[in-house]
């Protein structure tokens, strides 16, 4: 079949509550992600979640995919992984690369009344001499190693970045059986959740704030990190370097939409440096200024896997409204209970600014 | 070497699945059935998936979920695969990629 009443693209956290919902209120949902597997990348995070029970606190991402991927197994919801949404046609048609699978490289064109891009983010990289040795790599990758596929990509680690994925990703490469040097950070305070912080610090780890890293040594992998105190206009300090004997360098600095898709359909984005840059705007039913095209999670800009189930379930509670699956007060309530706990999830020192800038998406539509 | 976590305090023991041969710029390598190609490089101690295309340098994993490219190698002779999301299959021929292998087929 090729057409569709939704199509979500997409099978992390958000694109999974977004295809459940609508499901679940009897709309045909067809999911599609790149990878062979749904969940997104819910299955590196092993830690339990923080918040209040109607956000799994106390629960692994891990076991939130599980349950997230059965859910949407038992309402129906049509799910075509190792295929790759690589463009979409006016008409809310969207065309889908076959996978590795496929030698020939087949594409397939689907129609959908509705479509809910929930394409999530990537890391940033950041340049240093020497940024390019093998060795290097994003947190997440060095996540994914650790947790996904149980292996080390190094034994001696230098993080760079102490927001909470820095800090979460030290302690959980510790858990694996690596040796944290240090987690350096440019700010003068840690980015992350005290408690994060605090678990290391306690394990031994030095987290050097107002530094930053100076190049990266080694002849065909990385050997060696130098790292210097930065002055308050992010310049460094002579004779403040450190050297570490690392193998691996972790960096944690920070994540950007994955608008690609967005664009694609002309919807109209916005600058906001707090939620990582470009981001689609959208109403608070989480359609963008292309009718019937919704956005989801990290895209619409980056903030954490609870937001990100939130946004999908809104945006699948819509997409069943407006097919006229659910009636306009039931769909009212639902959404008016999900957008106070994203109130909630948006408050507090760390919420407060995205939910300022979260605001700020909703006015410019 | 052998860079597998076998402990873990949340994630228990390594599962012990099957595991398979595959064949890395000649050398047999052990794989465990169904895992990425960057996986089973990484547990054996392989980190240089490709070397650049002008000034011949090392690249290895970046992001690790298929979004930069840095990890791509010459797979069963198709250019370009992405080892960090493309399963091992037993027999399955890996070679360093040399910058952009132009003297082969895009696709086999």
């Amino acid at each position: 079949m090729n057409r569709w009443e939704l199509i979500v693209i997409g099978s992390g956290p958000s694109g999974l509550t977004a295809a459940i919902e609508a499901a679940k209120n009897k709309v045909k949902v067809l999911l599609i992600d790149e990878n062979i597997k749904a969940g997104g990348q819910l299955f590196k995070q092993i830690h339990k979640f923080f918040g209040s029970s109607a956000h799994y606190s106390g629960i692994r991402g891990i076991n939130i995919g599980e349950n997230l991927i059965k859910k949407a197994e038992e309402v129906g919801v049509k799910v075509l992984l190792n295929r790759i949404a690589i463009g979409l046609f006016k008409g809310k048609k969207v065309v889908v690369k076959q996978g590795l699978d496929n030698k020939g490289k087949n594409i397939d064109i689907f129609e959908a009344d509705k479509i809910v891009i929930a394409s999530g983010a990537s890391e940033n990289a950041i340049y240093f001499p020497g940024w390019t040795l093998p060795g290097i790599m994003s947190a997440g990758a060095v996540q994914t190693m650790i947790n996904v596929h149980r292996v080390l990509p190094g034994k001696k680690i230098l993080m760079i970045g102490s927001g909470n994925v820095g800090l979460i990703v030290s302690y959980q490469l510790i858990q694996a059986g690596a040796e944290v040097k240090a987690v350096i950070e440019a700010l003068p305070k840690i980015g992350g959740y005290e408690v994060h912080a605090d678990k290391i610090k306690r394990l031994g780890v030095p987290i050097y704030t107002s530094h930053t890293i100076v190049e990266a040594k080694g002849n065909l992998e990385v050997e060696e990190a130098v790292i210097a105190k930065v002055d308050k206009n992010w310049q460094t300090i002579p004779n403040t370097e450190r050297i570490f004997k690392v193998d691996t360098i972790s960096i944690a600095a920070g994540l950007k939409p994955l608008i690609k898709l967005v664009r694609m359909a002309d919807c109209k984005c916005i600058y906001i440096p707090e939620l990582g840059g470009w981001v689609p705007i959208h109403n608070k039913n989480m359609e963008t200024t292309y009718s019937g095209i919704y956005v989801a999670g990290d895209v619409t800009g980056v903030e954490e896997a609870n937001t990100a189930l939130e946004e999908g379930r809104l945006a699948g509670i819509a997409v069943a409204e407006s097919l006229g699956y659910l009636d306009k007060k039931i769909a009212c309530n639902i959404k008016t209970e999900i957008w106070e706990r994203l109130k909630d999830l948006r408050s507090g020192p760390f919420g407060e600014n995205r939910f300022k800038a979260k605001n700020k998406i909703i006015r410019e539509y | 070497m052998n860079n597998r976590i076998v402990e873990h305090p949340i994630l228990g023991k390594i599962d012990d699945k099957e595991m398979v041969t595959i064949k890395v710029d000649g050398k047999k390598i052990k794989a465990k059935k169904g895992e990425m190609i960057i996986a089973a490089l990484i547990a054996n101690g392989i980190r240089i998936n490709r070397y650049t295309l002008k000034k011949k340098e090392p690249r290895g994993i970046f992001c690790g979920i298929g979004q930069c490219t840095d990890c791509v190698m010459v797979v069963n002779g198709r250019i370009n695969v992405r080892t960090c999301i493309t399963p091992v299959v037993d027999g399955m021929v890996i070679q360093t990629q040399q910058g952009l292998e132009s003297g082969r087929d895009k696709i086999e």
